[in-house]
């Protein structure tokens, strides 16, 4: 199965959840949004949310900005 | 002085708004912002670099210093609300500073696109902050479509050119219900003073400082800046005159 994270291509063995997904990424706790095909997926969201194939995610916190 | 900035019923000791972009390290951002006594900085939203050393959300949290998410990078009213929508999400802030510029060369607001987003993200429950243009007829649309603040720019964001058309500035100020916040164009603390003289209830300011020699030093200079033209504002100038007004009493 293959998904998009920020635009890069991940090969995942077995379905993945957006947690995971997110967690390829950052252990941060906080300050991290998601969302799956451009629709945001709310925190609480993130573990029943289960990624198919081609899905793109993006994963988003803030950085020096402004 | 108990002279507080309020902002949708937020108050703030400080009156200077710290952005974040440019500093050359957290190390060197960190002592910026504390010199600035700032309680209000913003921040941009993008993809999560997992090579990141260090976070600026850990700066702000270790400073108790508010973070106000920007959509810096939008040149589309979707796009910035989508934008905001996702800092909310990641911030737990319903605080926005609102950009959609219209190219990257002058990095200008793009009015329509800039309307249009304030209006959806105040009909959502954000608490909007639009950089806009030095208009006194967008600045008035946008205080009518819900915005919690207006915020002008002085000249071009990095410009450093200070403030290009103080007439506008004052029309802004005199017609506005809401806080006006000089944002963009600062070069220098004599930048900030004069636009606390003109009437701003608040600057924000980041290129001016984060890209100094010595940004500490300078963030320490716009705090004064900033406190001086308040209170210069709040005295109120002399008018000014043709000729000369003797100060000593005449001779006798």
């Amino acid at each position: 199965m293959q998904i998009v994270i920020n635009g890069r291509l991940h090969q995942a063995a077995a379905v993945i959840s957006l947690t995971q997904a997110v967690e390829l990424l950052t252990s941060a706790k906080s300050g991290v949004a998601a969302a799956v095909n451009g629709e945001i997926v709310r925190r609480s969201a993130w573990d029943a949310t289960r990624l198919a194939d081609g899905d793109q995610v993006e994963v988003l916190t803030a950085v020096q900005g402004g | 002085m108990d002279d507080p900035l309020v902002i949708a019923g937020e108050s703030f000791s400080s009156r200077l708004i710290m952005g974040t972009g440019g500093a050359p390290s957290l190390e060197v951002l960190d002592r910026a912002l504390v010199a600035s006594g700032t309680e209000l900085t913003t921040v941009a939203m993008r993809r999560v670099d997992p090579a990141a050393a260090g976070s600026v959300l850990d700066v702000l949290a270790v400073r108790g210093i508010r973070v106000l998410p920007n959509t810096a990078g939008c040149f589309t009213a979707a796009e910035a609300v989508r934008l905001a929508r996702l800092a909310r999400e990641a911030l737990g802030t319903a605080w926005v500073k609102l950009e959609v510029i219209a190219d990257e060369v002058t990095l200008l607001p793009e009015p329509v696109e800039l309307l249009t987003a304030a209006e959806e993200l105040a009909a959502d429950g954000f608490t909007v902050l639009p950089y806009t243009n030095d208009d006194p007829v967008l600045a008035r649309r946008l205080e009518q479509v819900g915005c919690a603040a207006v915020m002008p720019l002085g000249s071009p964001i990095g410009s450093g050119l200070g403030i290009r058309n103080q007439h506008n500035i004052e029309l802004i100020v005199e017609s506005a219900g809401v806080p006006v916040i000089l944002d963009a164009g600062i070069g220098t603390a004599s930048d900030a003073a004069i636009a606390m003289e003109l009437g701003c209830a608040g600057v924000l300011l980041a290129t001016s400082v984060t890209r100094a020699r010595e940004p500490e030093l300078m963030a320490e200079a716009m705090r004064l800046a900033v406190t001086a033209g308040r209170l210069a504002f709040l005295a109120g100038r002399v008018p000014r005159r043709r000729y000369a007004l003797a100060s000593s009493p005449p001779p006798g």
